[in-house]
């Protein structure tokens, strides 16, 4: 598969990435280059083969559901870039 | 016998013994560290303070006759591994400035153990890349050669138990980053099989393939190591409630007949691999003599869909790097770039500025391959042919103890040389990306060296939960071999 600048753009947005108008073309070669690869599993039979889901081979892992202390808000937002009081903040949302 | 060249057997025999203390030996490594990694680069973090309170600690607990698996051992970790109070970067600017209000299961087993954190170490940025070179901090050099790669993504670890910076490391291993470049720094990689370590703690780039594990000076050190991390962790729903043998039994009372009646598969599709260099083939031939001379019976096997083990890995492992890496979003930690008009705005901005190159193009050949219209043809597929890359394993370890493989086609490579070019780089991941893709252990040991002196290691692969077989296999090979010139002079 080909990947055009257009497309690099498309995906970055919905990564929620902004690539540099220089660096698109370059990046849209690099991705075409590793899809084009990866294009062999084309050539691979499938036919009737359950996808793996994971590699834990394990069903409904349970545990008894037993209240602990919370860490609480400081420890919680400790890490945040911004903060008030006991909430993260981020640029508005709605205009 | 100097501090820095104890193994990590040969520090709990002489911490116990009292021959040695913990702050003697600590001191003596956070003053190594200062003298060379200054040309390594293996540390991202040291915290001398906090290393010698915890040598402090360590030998009050010896002297009170209190000695746990690994009290007063300095070991380092991947600073990938939570550590709380601890910076934590995952070798990104997105996490530059990450300190963990937790530990990592693992690191709070090796706490518990008694082992003194001496640092965090380099990596490729969140795990991504077989050179180090990816990450945002710094070069990592091969300290066997300055001018070359440690290989990846645990670089750091592997450099500090080959420079001699610790008695032994945790790397992590999503495709290959424990086994690759324990095998280009001469030293012992052991990636354990899915399940078999709790990933509590490790910051995740591909869920179902991510596995932490030791990078040590010796098998038996890695068998230490595993003694300590190993178990079912309510923390992690995929950690496998399964037994954990005591794996010191595996190499106890070893002698040349130990290995009699093994079976070991020599995958007759890793043969025909394009590109293999004649000094790692040469290597691998004399491996497989040790091993018939120590009475293992040798035998071709096949793995039919090995050709298709890189593209299917470069497809599942993004998608799950993609959907995991959505959190670093500015909000809620990390690096956030300010000024920005909105919040999709800053979102974009923050990721762009806080992702490296080879991060981004992960999450962009993930989001692409989950995106409408292509789900099918990609990750569906690509989980199609993992479920043959499992099955032919499964059908191999019916008539052979372990696999035996190259770790990697060639030596380790100068800094620079593949970094502008990400598909020549995955495939050389040819050899060790089948173990987490079909969720089997695998152990790098080294078993020779390249002309100009490069330390190349073998691999050997056992089936789902058989560490054990691999650190016999893996003992019977470090002590027939007995490499004269196991650490190189700094």
């Amino acid at each position: 598969m080909k990947i055009s600048k257009d497309e690099v753009e498309k995906i970055a947005h919905l990564a929620r990435l902004e690539i540099d108008e220089a660096e698109k073309e370059k990046m849209a070669g690099q991705l075409s280059n590793i899809l084009q690869y990866i294009d062999k599993l084309e050539d691979a039979d499938v036919d009737g083969v359950k996808p793996s889901s994971g590699a834990a081979f394990m069903n409904n892992v349970l545990r008894p559901d037993i209240p602990k202390e919370s860490p609480g808000p400081d420890v919680t937002l400790a890490n945040a870039p911004e903060r008030d009081e006991d909430f993260y903040t981020v640029p508005r949302v709605v205009k | 016998m100097q501090y820095h060249e104890l193994t990590i057997s040969d520090a709990i025999t002489q911490l116990s013994e009292k021959k040695i203390s913990s702050v003697e030996l600590t001191r003596a490594f956070l003053e190594r560290i200062e003298v060379h990694d200054g040309t390594i680069g293996a540390f991202i973090t040291v915290d001398k303070e906090m290393a010698m309170a915890q040598a402090e600690e360590a030998d009050q607990q010896i002297a009170a006759g209190n000695m746990s698996a690994l009290t007063g051992v300095p070991i380092s970790l991947k600073d990938i591994l939570c550590t709380k109070g601890m910076k934590t970067t995952c070798g990104s600017k997105i996490l530059g400035d990450f300190v963990p209000e937790y530990d990592g299961t693992v690191v709070q087993k090796l706490k518990d153990a008694g082992a003194v954190i001496i640092g965090k170490t380099n990596l490729d940025e969140f795990a991504m890349g077989s050179s180090t070179e990816n990450s945002s901090i710094k070069i990592t050099a091969n300290p066997w050669d300055f001018e070359r790669v440690p290989g990846g993504s645990s670089g750091g670890s592997a450099a500090s138990v080959a420079a001699q910076f610790c008695c032994g490391s945790l790397g992590t291993d999503t495709g290959g980053s424990i086994r690759q470049p324990a095998s280009h720094c001469g030293v012992v990689g052991l990636k354990p099989t899915y399940g078999r370590v709790s990933r509590f703690g490790l910051v995740s780039y591909a869920s179902s393939l991510d596995q932490a594990g030791p990078i040590t000076k010796t098998v038996e050190d890695a068998a230490i190591l595993m003694n300590v991390i190993c178990g079912n962790d309510e923390k992690d729903s995929t950690s496998a409630k399964v037994d954990v043998p005591d794996f010191m039994t595996a190499l106890s009372e070893f002698d040349k007949n130990s290995l009699k009646g093994m079976t070991a598969g020599i995958p007759k599709e890793y043969l025909s691999v394009e590109g293999i260099d004649p000094e790692v083939e040469k290597v691998f031939n004399e491996a497989k003599k040790v091993f018939e001379d120590l009475g293992v019976s040798i035998k071709e096997i096949s793995l039919p869909h090995t050709e298709y083990v890189v593209a299917a890995y470069y497809i599942i492992a993004p998608c799950e790097a993609s959907a995991n890496l959505a959190r670093f979003d500015g909000v809620k930690y990390g690096f956030r770039q300010s000024g920005t008009d909105d919040l999709i705005d800053m979102y974009k901005k923050t990721k762009s500025q806080g992702f490296g190159p080879e991060v981004q193009r992960r999450i962009l050949i993930g989001t692409y391959s989950l995106s409408a219209g292509y789900y099918d043809a990609y990750y569906g597929r690509a989980s199609q042919v993992r479920t043959l890359i499992m099955d032919d394993f499964s059908k191999a370890f019916e008539g052979c103890d372990f696999i035996l493989s190259p770790v990697t086609p060639s030596p380790a490579f100068k800094i620079g040389e593949n970094i502008d070019d990400p598909l020549t780089m995955y495939l050389t991941d040819i050899f060790t990306l089948s173990a987490n893709m079909a969720a089997i252990p695998g152990i790098s040991v080294p078993a020779g060296y390249s002309s100009n002196g490069l330390p190349i290691g073998i691999q050997m692969m056992a089936n789902r939960f058989d560490e054990f077989s691999l650190l016999r296999a893996g003992y019977g090979l470090e002590r027939t071999i007995n490499l004269e010139k196991r650490f190189p002079e700094l």
